[in-house]
């Protein structure tokens, strides 16, 4: 075990260090900051000043041997436009990604474990039809035009809900959060219905054929033998076997999530790290760019690594001498 | 959040069987027939297939069907622009589904973006599935080191989301149709070699790879016209249900403005200039492509759900 | 509404009847459309940024809604030769924490500025031409410049001045290339602090939680007239439909830059709109470089050559711009068509300078003489991101030069890309924009059609590389002319020579909104600055 989890997480420092570099060298390549940074009337003298005050002017290797030195201190840069540690403009923009995904998490399982059940219950019923029928749909939907219509309906249609942004914050822990307001759900609200489409469709489909597997077992059969009411089966019998493949799946798409929200930050205009990223790649911050990209990075790899652990744990037949594929 | 890249080993999972096992084909029943047969009984299906036959026929054909040509500067006024529905452009023509900020007929707009978003769809799937299946099926073949590599570079690519790393990637390429191809043909290659590399692991162990080595039968034929045709099915399920995918992402990277050019707009990119009008009541620049969108990539789910119940060799039958 | 947006427009044109007056409330909410990045009056010079600054830290002048040069911490000054100006200070000003303003504040400032890290657009291009400093009185500065400057007091006017007591430099002495007895300059990120942040201006910081807002309270010992607000509070929006919202639930009182496809929405919500001319040019240039070697990137069917060195096809291309209809379908009627790169009644423009006619025929003819009966093929290059519709606007543009027979493809992109690709010289033809800063013609004359020397900084946006002498010399006789007359003479007639010869196509003046609700007004600036103490209560 010990040589196994050695060896996964040397993989994933080298991993986490192939991607560093392939993200500086496409920052890199993308432009030059100081034609956006530069006032409009800056001399030729002046834009040479301005590039050597950001370390731009020096050849690429410096730059990189520069970046990956004060990586490895914890230092991924400061931002050029708010000149900041990058790291800090990102984590002031946490919370508020953080809150979406979390909303978007408890919509899909509000929306999809009753419907997965339903039609797990009864496959063959138009109802279990129509829902998973349904569940292709929300696989289907591209989730900004959702947004769109949803922003059509509720905001310039029917005018209940924002047609954007974010809601008053309350600070927590120092934290700023727009949970606890009305006024801060309801600008919650749509973003996190658009984001969760996709997972509930998700959820549906775990929990139906969960539900179904379930309800073949023989202790069901027992329970119903029993006379236990089939309200009483389906919440303690059939909820518990199915909760677990949809919490474990929900948990590895939370990482997704917070990336996904890139496009729903966009469309309702929410201000979190996906819409910071959109904008800093317009405006060609790349201290910002990359230690987005290199936060992503290690959470995913850092996910990767206790699900490869869990299981490996979990289960006998992951053969640990062997890295699995 | 659709991560539309990525097809979740839940969501392929085999359903348990719904109904009692169909009656086994008559004798004499070419396989082909059977799986015709078998994905005729779903209504659902077939009216995904033809709603799918007749999209793709309509993008073939959209210079002869469409009224305008919204790629054809010459043909555009600017002073047609935003129309309602019904209204009538300078031209004479009458924009049945109103015009966007550029003079554009939508329903014209619709039909040529339709035709982008499917080409976009259908070659980057095509070239992806190619080099992807390639790299799995050799890798499954080689086996020992050069496989363990090989998958952990797919499941490391498969671990990130699809839409994130086309958006860095389009980022640094810059516009353009070729590019969008590009970078989907990037993100899309993984799936096709693990799922390749899954079936011929199976595929290899069988008699007939073992009789073709044992006649000493170069290694690219084995490979290439023995264990590759073999691992078709469940291949052509990923590929369809990709198709859908595909053209979902490259709608939103056009969306997020790193797509297609602005002159030739796609779906997304129609739905993207709608955006700004939308606020203000001018619902059908974003509204029609988009419905136009969401047919498109259901007819496709609809048509790949069902291949997979029909190709999927682990369903009981 | 059309018609409302002339010259004269640079008033306020409150679109409702004003109604009822004002509650009692002393306190004003903005809803921004970009963020300043530092509270440094001195880090990045940027619209948001010096909008700010001018609350907080106030210049020896200032420039008024038409970008006048007024006077603010010095009341008056003059020219003793054609390099030395005298500025008279204005006493009994104190900083807000009580210390009192004199000439040396002036000199801290000018030697604080080069010692700004990290600014990504520094003020030294206010600075540089300075060779001395000195304040033979506390209340008269002496400024000596190393060429004759006549836009001196524009540079000033772009200076917040700071403390030096408060910096701990009280013995300040300028020294060119490094002052003396400078101590240590404060760090851009001190100023976030409300307790650093000391400044004349009428208003001082209370809090600024970035992306959040900036809260500013009323400075109640201000030496002139005090703002109306007791409380100022910023909010970033910077998205166009959450700044909207953000009005229209009240949870700010006025934003900036409400985009027009919503005025309708806006008004009949009952909320009002202002708006002004901007001192903002779209244009389009044309690649113009004269050079045996260089082959321009985006044009086809012309064997190689360059069609826009040919003036005839300028005049077509000019001719072909549908501008009333680019202004009436694109901008729904919310921009000025141009003539010139700069509107009346600023420094240098000319009074009713002739707009070019929409002539598709005569462009055709053009062409046609030109040796390009068939016309020829051209990508114009645009930023989709950077100016008011700019993407549309590029694609109106290529509808209408393809019917004349230029078949034009539009190649969008965002700022930061275009930017990079424009400064290397990669569009054959290109749309941008510009806003003169300094609000007078020789700021839009030097940066667009001057001939392009980096060395000199001449023409450092003049990249269709057009270069005409007689131009050149006109600009910089008047670059060297203190006597405002003359050189205003001199700049009228640089721009109709440059505008005859078509070095350059302009398109049209950009009109800048706010939005705001009933019961206040809001005094446009050309400058597009959004400053608090230019909302009034309307009837006050």
């Amino acid at each position: 075990m010990l040589v196994y989890l050695i060896r996964r997480i040397g993989q994933s420092l080298l991993v986490v260090a192939v991607m560093a570099t392939l993200v500086f060298l496409a920052m890199y390549a993308v432009g030059d900051p100081v034609d956006i940074l530069a006032s409009p009337d800056a001399d030729e003298f002046e834009r040479r000043a301005i590039a050597q005050r950001l370390g731009l002017d020096r050849p690429l290797w410096e730059q990189f041997g520069i970046f990956v030195w004060n990586a490895l201190h914890g230092d991924l840069g400061r931002s050029f436009v708010y000149n900041v540690p990058a790291v800090d403009v990102i984590l002031q923009r946490l919370p508020a990604t953080l809150e979406l995904a979390l909303a978007g998490l408890v919509f899909s399982i509000l929306i999809g474990i009753p419907l997965g059940v339903l039609a797990g219950l009864k496959p063959n019923s138009l109802i279990g039809r129509s829902v998973m029928s349904g569940s292709i749909l929300g696989f289907s939907l591209p989730n900004f035009w959702i947004g769109l219509m949803l922003i059509l309906l509720f905001a310039v249609e029917l005018r209940w809900l924002p047609a954007g942004g974010r809601g008053p914050t309350t600070s927590v822990l120092g934290l700023h959060f727009a949970l606890f307001t009305w006024d801060g759900l309801k600008h919650l609200l749509l973003p996190a219905l658009t984001l969760a489409l996709y997972k509930s469709a998700l959820v549906i489909r775990i929990a139906q054929a969960g539900t179904r597997e379930v309800m073949l077992q023989d202790y069901i059969r027992f329970a119903r033998a029993k006379g236990l009411s089939s309200r009483r089966i389906v919440l303690v019998h059939v909820l518990k076997n199915i909760l677990i493949p949809v919490v474990t799946v929900l948990g590895l798409e939370l990482g997704s999530m917070i990336a996904f929200a890139v496009v729903t930050e966009t469309v309702f205009a929410y201000p979190g790290m996906g819409k910071l990223l959109i904008d800093s790649i317009n405006r060609l911050d790349r201290p910002i760019i990359v230690a987005y990209l290199m936060l992503t990075v290690v959470i995913f790899v850092i996910i990767n690594l206790i699900v490869d652990l869990l299981y490996a744990a979990i289960d006998p037949r992951v053969r640990l001498s062997e890295a699995k594929g | 959040m659709a991560d539309y890249g990525q097809i979740d080993s839940v969501t392929i999972a085999p359903e348990l069987p719904a109904r009692a096992p169909e009656p086994v084909a008559e004798r004499g029943e070419s396989l082909f027939a059977r799986h015709v047969s078998e994905f005729m009984r779903a209504p659902g299906a077939v009216g995904g297939l033809v709603v799918l036959v007749a999209l793709v026929l309509t993008a073939v054909f959209a210079p002869w069907i469409a009224p305008q040509n919204p790629y054809d500067l010459s043909q555009l006024d600017i002073m047609d622009n935003v129309l309602k529905p019904g209204e009538k452009l300078g031209s004479g023509i009458t924009a049945w589904l109103g015009t966007d900020d550029q003079g554009r007929d939508m329903l014209s707009a619709i039909i040529y973006g339709l035709r982008i978003s499917l080409a976009v769809g259908a070659s980057s799937v095509l070239i992806a599935c190619a080099i992807g299946a390639s790299i799995g099926v050799l890798a499954a073949y080689a086996g020992g080191r050069v496989e363990s590599v090989v998958m952990r570079i797919v499941d490391l690519q498969l671990s990130f989301p699809a839409i994130l790393v086309a958006l860095v990637l389009l980022a640094v390429f810059g516009r353009g149709v070729d590019k969008v191809v590009l970078a989907l043909v990037i993100v899309q290659w993984a799936y096709y070699a693990r799922t390749v590399r899954g079936s011929a692991l199976v595929e290899k162990r069988r008699e007939y790879i073992e009789a073709a080595r044992c006649l000493a039968l170069p290694k690219p034929r084995v490979v290439f016209r023995h264990l590759l045709p073999n691992c078709l099915p469940p291949l052509i399920v990923v590929a369809t249900v990709q198709v859908g995918h595909a053209i979902a992402l490259e709608s939103t990277l056009s969306f997020l403005g790193v797509g297609v050019p602005v002159t030739e707009p796609s779906l997304g990119m129609l739905i993207a200039h709608g955006y700004n009008y939308l606020l203000s009541g001018k619902y059908w620049i974003s509204t029609f492509p988009g419905v136009a969108l969401v047919i498109a990539i259901v007819a496709i789910n609809l048509v790949g759900d069902r291949l997979r119940d029909v190709l999927n060799p682990r369903l009981a039958r | 509404m059309k018609q409302g947006i002339r010259r004269l427009a640079l008033v306020a044109m409150p679109f409702a009847a004003l109604a009822a007056a004002p509650a009692a409330a002393q306190e004003l909410r903005i809803g921004l459309a970009s963020e300043p990045t530092s509270m440094d009056p001195h880090f990045h010079n940027l619209g948001p940024n010096n909008a700010l600054r001018k609350h907080i830290f106030e210049g020896l002048v200032t420039q008024d809604a038409e970008q006048k040069i007024r006077p603010e911490l010095a009341s008056s000054w003059r020219t003793l030769d054609d390099t030395t100006w005298e500025f008279k200070l204005r006493p009994n000003v104190k900083f807000s924490n009580g210390m009192d303003f004199t000439a040396r504040d002036a000199i801290y400032t000018v030697c604080r500025v080069p010692t700004v890290e990290n600014s990504p657009s520094s003020f030294t291009v206010a600075t540089r031409g300075i060779v001395g400093m000195e304040a033979p009185d506390p209340h008269t500065l002496i400024i000596k410049t190393a060429s004759p400057q006549p836009l001196l007091p524009n540079s000033m006017a772009t200076l917040g001045i700071l403390s030096a007591q408060a910096n701990g430099a009280e013995n300040v002495r300028f020294r060119a290339g490094g002052c003396e007895g400078l101590g240590t300059p404060p760090k851009s990120v001190e100023f976030n602090e409300p307790a650093k942040a000391i400044g004349t201006g009428p208003y001082k910081l209370a809090n600024y939680t970035r992306g959040t807002h900036i809260v500013l309270e009323r400075n109640e010992t201000y030496w002139g007239q005090k703002p109306h607000w007791q409380k100022v509070t910023f909010r970033p929006m910077s998205s166009q439909g959450a700044r909207v919202a953000g009005l229209l639930a009240g949870d700010v009182d006025l934003i900036e830059n409400p985009p027009i496809q919503d005025f309708e929405r806006i008004k009949g919500a009952g909320f009002e709109i202002a708006e002004g001319l901007s001192n903002r040019i779209i244009y389009i240039h044309l690649d113009q470089f004269n050079d045996p070697n260089w082959k321009t990137p985006g044009v086809k069917g012309t064997d190689g050559k360059n069609p826009f060195l040919d003036k005839r096809v300028r005049q077509a291309v000019s001719k072909a711009i549908n501008r009333q209809a680019i202004v009436e379908r694109i901008m729904g009627g919310h921009a000025v068509p141009a003539g010139e790169l700069l509107p009346y009644p600023l420094f240098g423009a000319t009074k009713d300078f002739p707009v070019e006619k929409y002539d598709p025929e005569g462009a055709k003819k053009l062409l046609a003489e030109a040796g390009y009966p068939n016309g020829f093929e051209v990508t114009l290059g645009t930023p989709n991101d950077r100016y008011i519709n700019d993407e549309k606007i590029a694609q109106a543009v290529a509808q209408m030069l393809t019917r004349v027979g230029i078949k034009t493809n539009v190649d969008a992109m965002t700022a930061s890309t275009f930017f990079t690709r424009r400064n290397k010289f990669e569009f054959s033809m290109y749309l941008a924009g510009w806003g003169a800063d300094t609000g007078e013609m020789s700021n839009s004359m030097n940066a667009l059609v001057v001939t392009l020397q980096p060395d000199k900084g001449l023409g450092g946006t003049n990249r269709g590389r057009y270069s005409n002498k007689q131009v050149d010399e006109l600009v910089l006789k008047a670059m060297a002319t203190v006597n405002d007359e003359a050189r205003e003479k001199l700049l009228q007639e640089a721009s109709k020579l440059a505008m005859s010869d078509y070095g350059i196509i302009p398109l049209h003046f950009e009109v800048t909104p706010w939005a705001f609700k009933k019961g206040l007004s809001y005094k446009p600036r050309v400058d597009q600055y959004t400053l608090a103490t230019e909302v009034a209560p309307s009837g006050s």
